[in-house]
């Protein structure tokens, strides 16, 4: 790996801390290194954008980072948590949440329904038994539902939303978590041009209580929201820093904006 | 949304009063003993389908060895009933006086260690549920903990369900073998083969009948019952909302075996005998079937699939019993291909619709219910 990126993304110890801190990470299916040590560190506050090639290992670094793959070296720790040895629903109750690449929602159930089984509340078998839908589930749902532009549609069945709806509604079913840690695989991905302005919006107001890392492809919206940028190919970290200084950086030129 | 009074919506309680009706009144006044008793019969099945529509339809995972439930529930009772059938008086004339006649037949000489807490009628109804549950929870926190499901969970439910009949047939000197445990008598004195006995039993069973459907409707409409229908959906997407997926899993799967054992305690007490025929692969894949045919997403369903599809094998198999099981398996397929949500969706989906337009506009805004729409996968 290059010096001047290596310099640029050790921690100084005199920071405050990150909220989360990949070291070498290195996964490998069947002699395949889809990621392949990687080392990265996210601010509090903080709205990281992941780009780069398909087969990148983009979404392979989220599925890392949540517990969906399980990490053949490396570590990440998210503020003094080791993530990489918890479970999957331990990570998320630790404060981390993730949206998927395609819209993951629940088909047959309305927003509202959606919406209330993200509700951190009655997450244990019993816990769920007894749930009750109070006014405080019934307030934070339509919070939320304002928040991601589906107050109206709180009855609808998630299946006939539109694409661009459906997305929301994942994030919204993210919210309402109150992740400190929001990890979104392109969430703009088949959104219109005006529903990319608006998701931009909404990711940059929700910013103030929670770091954010975006995969996505959509140059236009990278550029609207993203305080730093990390350009991966081939499972390693390519570039990383402002949009601007990216974009000029002659090795990503080379790969991914070049043609 | 479904709008509900108390735990149903508006048709399914007139679906509860039609059933109870059914169940309570017109069953008995019009059948003779005999009769009420095969229907009583049919209807320990109907706790099996429930069971399967809780953890099958809702859940998503398709037990193919529900028998292995109902069959230890059976025995257990079976067991007690046998017990107290088997005084050192009643049992005098063999070699060793006071255990059951197929354990002195094998040449078995004490009573195994096992068969002991079967003397007590309370530790006994425990365990009618207590010894199915804990076989459901090792199997299930042994699958869903790996997070084998599917196809390979039904294989492997299948395979356990015929290792238990192996077994059962097997151990003839302790379990009975091939012929089950019969000649069942008295329940603490009680003659459980009168026709007074049966007659009583077939509303106990009734009863129970309607509190597991209480129950599972309970749970359906209950965070956790969504919870099944978003895990069957995208199971991912429950997992990292904060869910420990295998433990909601594993707690249905023991529900249903707890629903089975109720059944197969039932049966035992009703029909005075239990066997490893009510254990295996055919009557387990026959307890989906009727699951399927009344509607793997109503409990109602399941009652009816039960009744319906035994009487029809009742009818159908004392003229052709070498045809039944190819009907059956046609009428399964059938069923799956046609209408995935059985004789319930059917309902749902055809006939109620023209009722209310017959009595026009009775029905009111958002009235779904056993099937409600959003669940009605058709
Ligand atoms: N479970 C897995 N088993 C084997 N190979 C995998 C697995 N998951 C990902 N890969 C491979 O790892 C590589 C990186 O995939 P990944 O999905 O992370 O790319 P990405 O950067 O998200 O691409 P895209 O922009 O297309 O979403 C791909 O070549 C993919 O085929
Ligand atoms: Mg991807």
């Amino acid at each position: 790996m290059n010096a001047a990126i290596l310099a640029n993304q050790v921690p100084d110890p005199l920071q405050k801390e990150f909220i989360l801190t990949v070291e070498r990470l290195t996964v490998s299916f069947d002699g395949f290194k889809a990621v392949n040590d990687l080392s990265l560190y996210v601010d509090e506050h903080e709205i990281r954008v992941i780009i780069g090639p398909n087969g990148a290992g983009k979404t392979t670094v989220l599925d890392l980072i949540c517990g969906r793959t399980k990490a053949t070296e490396g570590t990440i720790k998210f503020r003094d948590k080791e993530l990489t040895t918890m479970r999957e629903h331990e990570i998320v109750h630790a404060g981390v949440g993730r949206k998927f690449q395609n819209p993951s929602i629940y088909e047959e159930l309305t927003v509202f329904e959606n919406l209330e089984l993200s509700f951190p509340r009655g997450r244990s078998v019993f816990g769920a038994l007894a749930f009750r839908r109070d006014a405080e589930v019934r307030d934070k749902i339509e919070e939320i539902a304002s928040l991601v532009f589906l107050k109206d549609s709180l009855q609808t069945e998630a299946a006939i939303l539109s694409h661009g709806q459906k997305q929301w509604l994942e994030i919204g079913m993210l919210l309402i978590q109150s992740p400190e840690l929001l990890m979104l695989d392109e969430p703009v991905a088949g959104m219109s041009v005006a529903e990319r302005l608006k998701t931009a919006e909404l990711l940059n107001n929700i910013i103030h209580n929670q770091s954010v890392i975006v995969i996505e492809h959509d140059m236009k919206f990278v550029e609207d929201i993203a305080h730093r940028v990390t350009v991966m190919h081939q499972g390693k970290i390519l570039s990383e820093g402002s949009m601007d200084h990216v974009k000029h950086d002659p090795k990503v030129v080379e790969v991914y904006l070049g043609h | 949304m479904t709008k509900r009074f108390g735990p149903f919506a508006g048709r399914e309680w007139i679906a509860l009063l039609i059933l109870g009706l059914l169940l309570f009144v017109v069953f008995p006044t019009t059948l003779d003993v005999f009769r009420l008793n095969l229907v009583g019969k049919y209807l320990t099945y109907a706790f099996v389908a429930m069971g399967l529509v809780l953890c099958w339809g809702y859940g998503g995972i398709l037990s193919l060895g529900q028998g292995v439930f109902f069959g230890l529930g059976g025995y257990c009772m079976a067991m007690f009933l046998k017990l107290e059938a088997s005084t050192p008086e009643a049992t005098k004339i063999q070699s060793t006086p006071g255990i059951p006649d197929f354990m002195d037949w094998n040449q078995v000489t004490a009573l195994p260690w096992w068969w002991e807490p079967f003397h007590s009628l309370p530790l006994t109804l425990i365990l009618v549920i207590a010894v199915p549950v804990f076989f459901a929870f090792v199997i299930g926190l042994a699958m869903f903990k790996r997070r084998v499901g599917g196809v390979y969970f039904a294989i492997i439910t299948q395979a356990i369900a015929a290792i238990l009949t192996i077994l059962i047939i097997g151990q003839q000197g302790y379990t009975g073998g091939v012929n089950g445990i019969t000649d069942l008598r008295t329940l603490l004195g009680w003659d459980i083969r009168t026709d007074d006995a049966k007659f009583v039993l077939y509303f106990v069973n009734g009863g129970l009948l309607i509190a597991c459907l209480l129950i599972g409707q309970g749970i359906r409409i209950s965070k956790f019952g969504r919870l099944m229908i978003a895990i069957r959906d995208k199971e991912d997407r429950v997992r990292f909302s904060g869910y420990d997926v295998a433990n909601f899993k594993i707690f249905i799967f023991c529900m249903a075996a707890a629903f089975s054992a109720i059944g197969g305690a039932m049966f035992a007490l009703q029909v005075g005998f239990m066997s490893p025929s009510f254990v295996g692969i055919v009557p387990s894949i026959e307890m989906v079937i009727f699951c399927a045919v009344g509607g793997r997403l109503s409990l109602f369903g399941a009652i009816y699939g039960a009744l319906l599809v035994n009487a029809a094998k009742t009818t159908f198999s004392e003229s052709f019993p070498e045809l039944w099981l190819f009907a059956m398996g046609g009428l399964f397929i059938a069923v799956v291909m046609a209408f995935p949500n059985g004789l319930a969706g059917v309902l749902h989906k055809h006939i109620e619709p023209r009722i209310y337009r017959l009595f026009g506009g009775l029905r009111g805004s958002g009235t779904t219910g056993a099937v409600s729409s959003p669940h009605a996968a058709e």
